[in-house]
């Protein structure tokens, strides 16, 4: 640090980094959060990027971004308007015009800029000198240019060298916020280990990027965040994917049980099985079956022989394992169902965010078919809800829907690392070899659970299947009023999991005159707004649930003594509907999104203003 | 293989559920067939598990005092995967019929057979939807006049032994509903295969399909359109052992021991073990009128299985392992204090 320039200190930073999908823009983004992890900033990030894999190059449909909220405070979510736009070509500026506010520093390579790029990108004149841009601080900068001219003792091809361009751009970023070089440096060094050229060249590029900005002072101020004042204890940065897959394991080792993952890839669950298949060191066994249907059947045959069984999936795969889900609700088997939800119907959005399979997980299937529904509220929460889902699954003998969403799975957070010894047992009713009172339907009075019987177990044998049974005995069984008590007994288990799970918590004055209700992966962001308005002293509490299936038994009172109340979804009302039907008393106001993307801060306050009014 | 020790009888397999096929029906001989092979594999009880699809057939896991899962319709397969990946020490049966396994089954079916899972798959074949009052199946030859066929069939058939064959199945057997000592002897050599074993019964629907095996199975003609495949054995058949099968180019001929030259040492010896699929895929798609139906073990390769492969694999990365726990993993990597 030469430290020509002053240093400013700010609360929060957002930057998004934006270019053509292939400018390796996720890649700048997690360096560049790897690096805000070593500053001791709270955070969290939000990849936004077309399904193609290589859309049409420099088209604003082709344009990939990632984006890093850090913050001195806590940051509850991915953030919303740009501070920081780095944009490698035109499109990605025409593409993120709406992520922009007054003074956002947008820093641009220069050096794609042609005719030929603005046409692509949709622009009849230059941005950059049309004035357009001139409530925003342009920094224009020759990066494909410098880059090449830092690799050129190098010996590489010209696109070869151009694919380091993207190193020049963090370089100056890193630089603007003060960082330490250190952490992307320990990252060329494991990618590229036994490539000394490789490593090299990016450092030198990286480099080159940061003395650029520092020489040619790009910038009139640095700016600095400073460490967070998060609880003591060990950190590490994680997805809600990873984190995930990193909970259904401490639930496979605080309940004893085998982890199995029978899943199918689909965006944005994908990353789940990716992650689950790695650790045959911690004995998972990992599935990828040959289809959606055969995902959650074999995982269904995995629980039936003793598993913590689950299967992942997104959307359409929901709809395909809708038949074998009622079977594992028939056999009253543990199994966890996690939906990493995208942009519906249909293929509808693969890559982008919404709530909207809710009401397919509470009723998506045939019969009176009930099973737990719960949602995770952060991209680091996912591990505790995953954790949560295994046991409420293998405590109650049934099948649970986990509904994450594309933002929380591929979003990543600031994670507290637990330590195992302090999570709770799982300790589900397996049945004792040999128990003369064995019957394949014999319940726990009080929880209606049936016992876990697994085959292996000598005096156990039975029958299980998806007909229906004979209450207790479990032999087949088509008589009218045994189908009657059969159904019922397996809605009364799932209402009574309500005795198991924590009461619905009321953040803020349980008398507010608006009270904010949410579910899922929206908690960061309308906490933050919800905060917000509170700092300002206007009378407003928030109800986040984490509990749809069943609800905690509080609600109603959680619900009660509100002017109004808003329900907040990313779909177009659908635990309002539910809410609706399971509370008729109270009136509900609906503020909805279905834009694949997460709600913004500013929205959701324009809203609770209005509401306020 | 087999356990005296535990002295199991096959009245040890009958569940005593009501046993509700019809009466005379193909399915009760290949259910007192399993029960009959069931007390000598040296297994114990409570390590068998019987899983099943949807139809007349799947309604056998009720009938035998096992473990049992009766799963959803087509998706047998995929559940019995799961029992085995689950616990591999289990001896996993899996009972489905044409229409379960070739039709909405067959995605699951065939990969089955690819990654070469321990399980033993019995495909009850009477060539008909019996459950759902006789509708064609997959398995239906062209012209039959079905429920949804009024005017026959337009469409061909699977041959079940040509698709499991075609899909990498290491074992493929046929049997026959009227011969159930024969019957037993192929379920106990699949149960000896390691890897998937593939089993279709020709089975007779008294209903729906009865006699549409009769041109292979009756009295009269069994011997003439039955020709039996023993490893390292001739390919010779009828009812004066006068008849065998010949390879003449690159196709299966029948011909008469004693005309036109032909002696005994011409005719094709069986070989269930050759990786080559060329000759158990002609041999599964023997046909009458022209060729007897070859029933008995066709083919029967080693190949490694998908459970064993992957236990290897768990075993391997937990002896190399530096994580060795949750805790071990939480804390890997990058990570930081505060």
């Amino acid at each position: 640090m030469t430290g020509k320039s002053k240093v400013v200190e700010l609360e929060q930073v957002v930057i998004r980094f934006a270019g053509d999908s292939g400018d390796g823009m996720q890649l700048t983004g997690s360096l560049f959060s790897d690096s805000t992890a070593f500053a001791g900033n709270d955070f969290a990030t939000f990849p936004d990027y077309p399904a193609e894999i290589r859309p049409p190059q420099g088209t604003v449909a082709g344009v990939s971004g990632f984006q890093v909220h850090f913050g001195h405070k806590p940051v509850h979510s991915t953030g919303d308007l740009c501070d920081v736009l780095v944009a490698m070509n035109p499109a990605s500026i025409k593409a993120n015009m709406r992520w922009l506010k007054p003074g956002t520093i947008i820093i641009f390579d220069s050096d794609s800029l042609s005719d030929k790029a603005l046409e692509k990108a949709g622009y009849t004149s230059d941005p950059t000198t049309d004035g357009s841009l001139n409530e925003y601080k342009l920094i224009s900068a020759p990066i494909s240019a410098l880059t090449e001219e830092a690799l050129k003792d190098f010996g590489m091809d010209k696109k070869s060298m151009l694919k380091s361009k993207n190193m020049f751009a963090l370089g100056i970023v890193m630089y603007l916020f003060n960082r330490s070089l250190d952490s992307v440096y320990k990252y060329f060094e494991t990618k590229f280990k036994g490539k000394p050229q490789v490593i090299e060249a990016n450092r030198t590029v990286l480099d080159a990027g940061f003395h650029y900005a520092d020489t040619w002072e790009l910038f009139a101020n640095t700016y600095e965040v400073h460490a967070a004042e998060l609880e003591k204890g060990k950190y590490r940065n994680i997805t809600g994917n990873t984190a995930m897959a990193w909970g259904l394991m401490a639930a496979a080792e605080r309940s004893g049980r085998q982890l199995f993952l029978g899943s199918y890839p689909i965006t944005p669950a994908t990353d789940i099985l990716v992650e689950l298949t790695k650790y045959k060191n911690l004995n998972v066994k990992a599935y990828q079956a040959e289809d959606e249907i055969a995902g959650i059947m074999s995982s269904i045959g995995a629980s039936y022989a003793g598993c913590l069984a689950v299967t992942t999936t997104s959307g359409p795969g929901l709809s395909l394992k809708s038949e074998a889900m009622g079977l594992a609700v028939m056999t009253e088997l543990p199994l966890v169902i996690i939906d990493v939800q995208r942009g519906g119907p249909s293929t509808g959005l693969p890559t982008k965010t919404e709530q909207s399979d809710l009401l397919q997980a509470l009723y998506g299937r045939n019969g009176d078919c009930p099973l737990v529904v719960i949602a995770a509220k952060s991209s680091a929460g996912c591990f505790y809800a995953a954790f949560e889902a295994a046991r409420l699954a293998l405590e109650h003998m049934t099948p649970v829907i986990l509904l994450s969403d594309g933002a929380l799975g591929n979003g990543s957070e600031v994670f507290k690392i637990p330590t195992m010894a302090d999570m709770p047992t799982i300790v589900p009713p397996i049945a004792k070899a040999n128990d003369l009172e064995y019957a394949p339907y014999r319940r726990n009075p009080e929880t209606l659970v049936r016992q876990w019987a697994v085959p292996g177990t000598e005096g156990l044998r039975h029958r299980v299947g998806g007909l229906e049974k004979e209450n207790v005995k479990g032999n087949l069984s088509t008589d009218p009023t045994n189908h009657q008590i059969m159904t019922e007994l397996r809605e009364g288990k799932i209402e009574r999991v309500a005795n198991d799970i924590p009461e619905q918590e009321i953040y803020g004055d349980k008398n507010a005159d608006l009270l904010v209700v949410s579910w899922g992966g929206t908690y960061g962001v309308v906490r933050t707004a919800v905060e917000k308005l509170m700092a300002e002293g206007k009378s407003v509490a928030h109800a986040h649930f984490s509990y749809i299936m069943p609800l905690p038994k509080n609600t109603a009172d959680v619900l009660a003594g509100h002017k109004k109340v808003v329900v907040c979804e990313m779909n177009r009302g659908q635990f309002a509907k539910y809410l609706r039907m399971n509370y008729p008393e109270y009136k509900y106001e609906q503020f909805n999104k279905v834009q694949g993307l997460p709600f913004t801060i500013a929205e959701l306050d324009e809203k609770f203003n209005d509401l306020l009014k | 293989m087999e356990n005296q020790n535990m002295n199991l009888t096959k009245e040890d397999f009958v569940s005593g559920q009501v046993v509700k096929w019809c009466p005379g029906c193909g399915d009760h001989a290949i259910l007192s067939a399993v029960q009959n092979v069931l007390p000598r594999l040296g297994k114990k009880k409570e390590d068998i598990v019987v899983v099943s699809g949807i139809g007349c057939s799947s309604r056998f896991p009720y009938y035998v005092n096992t473990y049992g899962f009766h799963s959803i319709h087509g998706r047998a397969a995929a559940a019995a995967t799961g029992v085995k990946l689950a616990n591999p020490n289990l001896s996993v049966w899996m009972i489905t019929g044409d229409g379960d396994c070739t039709a909405i089954g067959g995605n699951h079916f065939i990969h089955a057979c690819r990654r070469n899972i321990d399980i033993n798959l019995i495909l009850f074949n009477n060539r008909i939807y019996g459950m759902t009052k006789g509708q064609f199946s997959p398995c239906t030859f062209r012209g039959t006049k079905t429920k949804t066929s009024p005017q026959g069939t337009y469409e061909d058939p699977f041959n079940p032994g040509e698709l499991a064959i075609g899909a990498k199945a290491t074992f493929f057997a046929r049997a026959v509903d009227t011969n159930p000592k024969e019957m037993s002897d192929i379920f106990m050599e699949a149960y000896n295969h390691k890897g998937m074993s593939v089993t279709e019964v020709l089975q007779n629907c008294m209903i729906f399909s009865n006699g549409v095996h009769e041109n292979i199975t009756g009295k009269d003609v069994r011997e003439d359109m039955q020709v039996k495949c023993e490893h390292g054995k001739p390919l010779i058949f009828g009812k004066d052992r006068n008849k065998g099968i010949v390879l003449r180019g690159t196709q299966l001929e029948v011909v008469t021991i004693g005309e036109n030259g032909i002696t005994e040492k011409d005719i094709l010896v069986h070989d269930k073990t050759r990786q080559d699929t060329g000759i158990h895929m002609m041999l599964a798609h023997m046909m009458p009128p022209e060729f007897p139906v070859a029933i008995g073990v066709i083919r029967d390769v080693v190949a490694p299985t998908f459970n064993d492969s992957l236990d290897e694999i768990i075993a391997n990365e937990k002896a190399n392992s530096k994580i060795n726990c949750v805790d071990d993993l939480l804390n890997s990597g990058t990570t930081w204090t505060i």
